[in-house]
């Protein structure tokens, strides 16, 4: 299979990996992964007192475009309000990194981890 | 002869359709299926429906067996005959601390792969191979005694990260091999 330049990309040049301290103030971690195909995935979200996220880590162990789409996806999640990163949908993820459509799972499981983050931060600060 | 393809692969080689199962009774019925079935026996078959029935019967054998070899294909399969559909085998549901320990698994093969630390990978297979027996138990259990499907569909996503992961070491002590 051939990857895209973006995925390249990505692979080579990882956006945001590794983590924040679990304790560190405003952090929440989503952990997802895919049984079918052993990838684990984990996004990290900073956010800040004004609710925006501030900032993003990621580590995860899969393919060229799981990596690639978790790297993505700190990026964009990056100046958001939670609400508005839970807008970000796995198409347009697909679509930014030409995933073929074997791979369009890898971008599910990114858009999965924002939902998980995003949840792990509200059950923290009891929001709903 | 010619195989039955409407048979379920325990049906096809005689066994009872449940999870524990006798590898050497698998193993030998397994055997005297491929030697009837096999397509050199008919070769002497004109061209036609006849020779592709048996063509169809011998890859339908191969495929029963491979199924029913590993006790991961041949939990997922109980679960499909179940009626469990393989998105919701697949789902990605796992609970977030299962996730952790498998992360923490994967930095520990990465760690020891940095460091070409070949005990350190050793010690990680054999600690998998020791869990990996005890999920194997679990689905018996779960499968042939209580018959909670849900719960031994959970315990099948949990060995499908496991076998990722023996595949993740297995392939690091074979560059080491290399």
């Amino acid at each position: 299979m051939t990857y895209s330049n973006k995925v390249l990309d990505h692979y080579e040049n990882p956006r945001n990996a590794g983590s924040f301290g679990q304790d560190e103030e405003g952090v929440a971690t989503g952990m997802v992964g895919a049984p079918a195909c052993g990838d684990v995935m984990k996004l990290q979200i900073k956010v800040g007192k004004d609710g925006i996220i501030e900032d993003a880590r990621f580590k995860t162990y899969g393919c060229g475009s799981a990596i690639a789409s978790s790297s993505l996806v700190t990026e964009w999640v990056k100046g958001k309000t939670l609400d508005e990163a839970l807008t970000i949908k796995n198409v347009q993820i697909a679509e930014e990194l030409a995933l073929p459509p074997v791979k369009i799972h890898c971008s599910v499981l990114a858009e999965d981890a924002i939902r998980a983050a995003v949840a792990d931060y509200r059950k923290k600060h009891g929001e709903k | 002869m010619s195989v039955d393809l409407s048979l379920d692969y325990f049906a096809l080689f005689g066994l009872p359709c449940r999870f524990r199962l006798d590898e050497a009774t698998l193993d030998h019925a397994w055997h005297t299926l491929q030697t009837e079935v096999h397509p050199d026996r008919h070769a002497h078959l004109p061209d036609g429906s006849d020779r592709r029935n048996a063509m169809a019967g011998a890859l339908r054998v191969n495929e029963a067996y491979t199924a029913l070899k590993k006790p991961l294909t041949r939990a997922q399969y109980l679960l499909e005959l179940a009626g469990m559909g393989s998105d919701v085998i697949n789902a990605n549901v796992m609970a977030p601390e299962y996730l952790f320990e498998q992360l923490q698994w994967r930095e520990a093969v990465e760690e020891a792969r940095g460091t070409n630390d070949i005990d350190a990978l050793e010690q990680l297979a054999l600690r998998l191979q020791i869990q990996k027996g005890g999920v194997v138990e679990q689905l018996a259990v779960q499968l042939d005694d209580q018959r909670d499907l849900d719960a031994a569909a959970d315990t099948v996503r949990r060995m499908m990260f496991l076998d990722k992961l023996r595949q993740d070491i297995d392939n690091v002590l074979a560059a080491f091999d290399g």
